[in-house]
């Protein structure tokens, strides 16, 4: 029997939600299973109702489960809210001197005096979180030394991991002593040591290992974590994180920093860009290489401030006036995040413009386990560099007309080649001009570097049968949910397979009309509310799709809510 | 061996006898005197008629958007400590569309020496007002009289400037020792300089400011004295004081950045092996 076990920490904000969720996976990541766990969480510090969902599975998983199996309610609501997603042997594991009142199934109910228990086996009520994991550790008696382990290198060794492995005891033994039956096994699979890291976490080890010396950003959920983990590995890594004091400053200091000769980033959310528009275009225009993560939330304005869509892609399409090339990239899962992010950097400076990356908040701040990356992969590319040897840096022309119209960089201060650039049409040396063909000709060499990052595009990718009836489409962060409905439709012997982009622009127009021609129908599966990439692709290739399925609940998909929505449209 | 031909950039497009013909020789003789080769600097303009500057001398030059000379400036010194990095706005830039980051920056004090063409009205956008036009002043988008102006030298010493001055685009001895103190002082230096605009501005005419300017170097002024330094700041209308209004010992930013020790972080390498210590944090 395959394991595919689901736990969820519900409370209010301030609980410590978060924390007993990420303690949770990784305990069991340690054990050698496949975690994928996400956040849901509201606007605010305090109140409200939060949760953490974690999926443990013996096979890879990309996606979380509508299905609850183990709920750790840390207050009333968490009940009230999620009874309705228990399976049938579900547990519900609450502190019954704090949260009275409960009706319901009350054999999957684990009374567990959970403040008491701290107070007394560990000497401190803030404690009950800790004995919470230990109650249902003993509930799917998986090995306590884990959560043990787990807790000296959260805490470090000392008085305060003692006394949280003393209130884990607590609930371990609560349990196995006051509940005999009902209970779930999940015992340790193997060593196998992966990483359990969120999206953000992926893009920022990405960021540093592409070599990337200068963010400048500004707070903005869900993009605030890479600004922290950045600024937190400055000093090892030689690197500088700007906490600027706008959106505005931060893409045009991330500019500034890029011109210089370093690889620079800034990050941001939907409307955060918005602000940063103009640096879009000043990028375009000085051919300055920058990346730009635009972890989508929903929208117009401050929408949803801590939830998630996929509404940004027809605006960082087009955002700016005129037309120059640009590069469009989506990861697909949280591992795919740090190679998108190498990629961005290289094309960044090897086409010299500007470089897109859109995450959302689901793929932001959900954790997956991953297999330890492998740094010989990564390679650098800082494209073509010009060179004070070969050449008279007296003649170095910062914009010089090439064929491929790629100008060879060099840096301000580094050589004595000048180098020269201006928001303004400019000449080739960089000097303003409005001289008719000299504006043709650097408009015309700026496009032309287009065709040949087109050819860097990748083969969008494809799941499930070679030949399908339906073809399932996504972007981005929907690749594990779209991913797994195709294999619970497929058991059902209905004909679907997935194809799926990570790469939007330029766009992959003759691989997406081929794959998509093959099939009788295909939906759109977004987190928005148009189907944007139904109309890019209709705009690139002509092509319609038969229907869409869109969520824009500001919620993240599900397996099981995709595969009900084909089987509505299949009929 | 530096010499004014070494700066001898494209021919200036802007009206003749304008003020900006004073500041750019200026900089330039400050740059040769300073013995600073055209490659080691960096030219970061906005844009207006002061922002074309760079153009017409010698040097990096990074043109940039309107109001957003300081960003990019910043960004560059930070990539390349070694870089003089000189930011050239004019009011309209510095203290309208790039207020906030002019704010900051001087808050943050950092490395670098913002020069602002000072002359009351827009020049490129053809003579309305600016947020340094003097209260009353009538123009096409202001029929019924300017707003109140800023006050940009105290702004720059409350906002946490290191190395605040003023300059007169007519009295080019005086501001070019001016730039190349800016220039030498480590930390945010704003030098604001008065400038005559002989089109829009018949108001604050090249002889309205040569009949007001009087040099802080003339008298037992001490720059060092903040308060005294806003008082200062306020003097504006019979008498207007130019040189240096404040300088102070301040935090620099980039001197609170560990990663800048180790030299310009442009010269730093780029390798990913380095990395694998971070993955462990993750098991």
């Amino acid at each position: 029997m395959p394991v595919d076990f689901n736990f969820m920490v519900g409370g209010e904000a301030g609980q410590g939600v978060q924390s007993v969720g990420f303690l949770l996976a990784k305990v069991f990541a340690r054990g050698g299973y496949h975690i994928f766990a996400d956040q849901d969480y509201e606007s605010r510090v305090r109140g409200g109702h939060n949760f953490f969902r974690v999926r443990v599975s013996d096979g890879k998983v990309d996606a979380i489960a509508e299905d609850v199996d183990i709920l750790i309610a840390l207050n009333m609501d968490s009940i009230e809210l999620h009874q309705p997603n228990m399976v049938t042997q579900g547990i519900i594991i609450f502190d019954g001197e704090k949260v009275k009142g409960i009706s319901g199934n009350n054999g999957s109910l684990f009374s567990i005096p959970l403040e008491k228990l701290a107070e007394e086996k560990a000497g401190a009520k803030l404690m009950i979180n800790t004995v919470a994991l230990g109650a249902v550790l003993a509930a799917v008696k998986y090995d306590l030394n884990i959560l043990n382990t787990v807790l000296v290198d959260w805490f470090g060794k000392g008085e305060v991991a003692d006394r949280n492995i003393a209130a884990a005891k607590a609930g371990y033994d609560y349990v196995q002593s006051e509940q005999k039956g009902n209970l779930r096994k999940l015992k340790p699979l193997s060593e196998a040591k992966r990483m359990l890291l969120t999206g953000n976490e992926a893009i920022s080890l990405g960021a540093i290992a592409a070599g990337c010396k200068f963010m400048a950003a500004y707070p903005m959920t869900p993009a605030s974590s890479i600004m922290e983990y950045m600024a937190a590995k400055s000093k090892e890594f030689d690197l500088v994180m700007v906490h600027a004091e706008d959106e505005i400053a931060a893409i045009n200091m991330a500019i500034g920093a890029a011109y210089a000769g370093v690889r620079a980033m800034t990050a941001t959310s939907g409307s955060g860009l918005c602000l940063m528009v103009e640096g879009i275009g000043l990028a375009g225009i000085t051919e300055t290489p920058i990346v730009i993560i635009d972890g989508q939330r929903p929208g117009p304005a401050v929408g949803l401030p801590t939830r998630t869509e996929q509404g940004d892609l027809q605006f960082v399409l087009h955002a700016h006036h005129g037309d120059f090339p640009r590069a469009v990239l989506a990861p697909a899962t949280i591992e795919d995040a740090f190679w998108v992010t190498i990629n961005a950097f290289n094309w960044a400076e090897k086409y010299q413009l500007p470089v897109i990356i859109l995450t959302d908040q689901h793929l932001a701040s959900s954790y997956a386990t991953v297999d330890p990356l492998d740094l010989s992969q990564v390679s650098i590319d800082r494209g073509m560099l010009f060179s004070e040897k070969e050449d008279d840096p007296l003649e170095y022309l910062r914009h010089r007309v090439t064929k491929s119209g790629i100008s060879p960089r060099a840096f301000p201060g580094l050589g004595k080649a000048l180098v020269v650039t201006d928001c303004d049409e400019h000449d080739e040396e960089g000097h303003l001009t409005e001289d008719a063909g000299e504006r043709t000709a650097q408009v015309q060499k700026r496009l032309r570097k287009l065709f040949s990052l087109k050819e860097e595009i990748g083969t969008p990718k494809k799941y499930g049968p070679k030949k399908a009836e339906t073809t399932l489409i996504g972007w981005g962060s929907t690749y594990g949910a779209i991913h797994e409905a195709v294999d619970i439709l497929c058991k059902e012997d209905a004909s679907v397979n997935m194809l799926h982009l990570n790469e939007l622009w330029p766009f992959p127009a003759k691989a997406v009309a081929d794959a998509v021609s093959k099939a009788r129908n295909s939906y759109a599966i977004e987190n928005n509310a148009t189907g944007q990439l139904a109309r890019l692709m209709k705009a690139e290739t002509g092509y319609d799709v038969s229907g869409r399925i869109l969520k824009y609940d500001g919620r993240p998909f599900t397996p099981a809510f995709i595969a009900q929505a084909v089987r509505k449209e299949r009929g | 061996m530096v010499t004014v031909s070494d700066y001898a950039g494209l021919k200036p497009a802007w009206c003749p006898g304008c003020g900006n013909f004073g500041i750019l020789q200026a900089l330039n003789r400050a740059l040769v005197e300073m013995e600073i080769e055209p490659h080691q600097v960096l030219l970061v303009s906005g844009i207006g008629q002061a922002g074309k500057l760079p153009h017409y001398t010698r040097g990096n030059v990074f043109n940039s958007l309107h109001g957003r000379p300081v960003p990019p400036a910043i960004g560059a010194k930070i990539a390349n400590s070694e870089l003089i990095v000189i930011a050239i706005s004019g009011d309209g830039d510095a203290y309208g569309e790039g207020g906030n980051h002019f704010l900051h920056a001087a808050r943050r004090n950092h490395d670098i020496t913002y020069l602002v063409h000072n002359n009351q009205v827009y020049g490129l956008t053809k003579g309305q007002a600016s947020p340094t036009s003097d209260v009353g002043f009538i123009t096409k988008t202001t029929p019924y009289g300017a707003a109140s102006p800023v006050n940009p030298i105290a702004l720059a010493i409350v906002s946490g400037a290191s190395f605040v001055g003023r300059g007169f685009a007519g009295d080019i001895d005086h501001l070019s020792n001016l730039i190349k103190r800016g220039i030498t002082h480590r930390g945010f230096a704003l030098i604001d300089i008065l400038q005559p605009c002989i089109s829009f501005n018949h108001k604050n005419t090249f002889q309205w400011y040569a009949e007001r300017v009087y040099k802080l170097e003339d008298e037992s002024y001490d720059p060092s004295d903040k308060k005294a330094a806003i008082e200062k700041a306020l003097e504006w209308g019979e008498k207007i004081p130019i040189g240096v209004i404040y300088k102070g010992d301040l935090l620099v930013y980039e001197d609170q950045l560990p990663a800048l020790s180790e030299g310009p972080l442009v010269k730093q390498i780029i390798d990913p092996r380095r990395v694998e210590k971070l993955l462990a944090e993750f098991m």
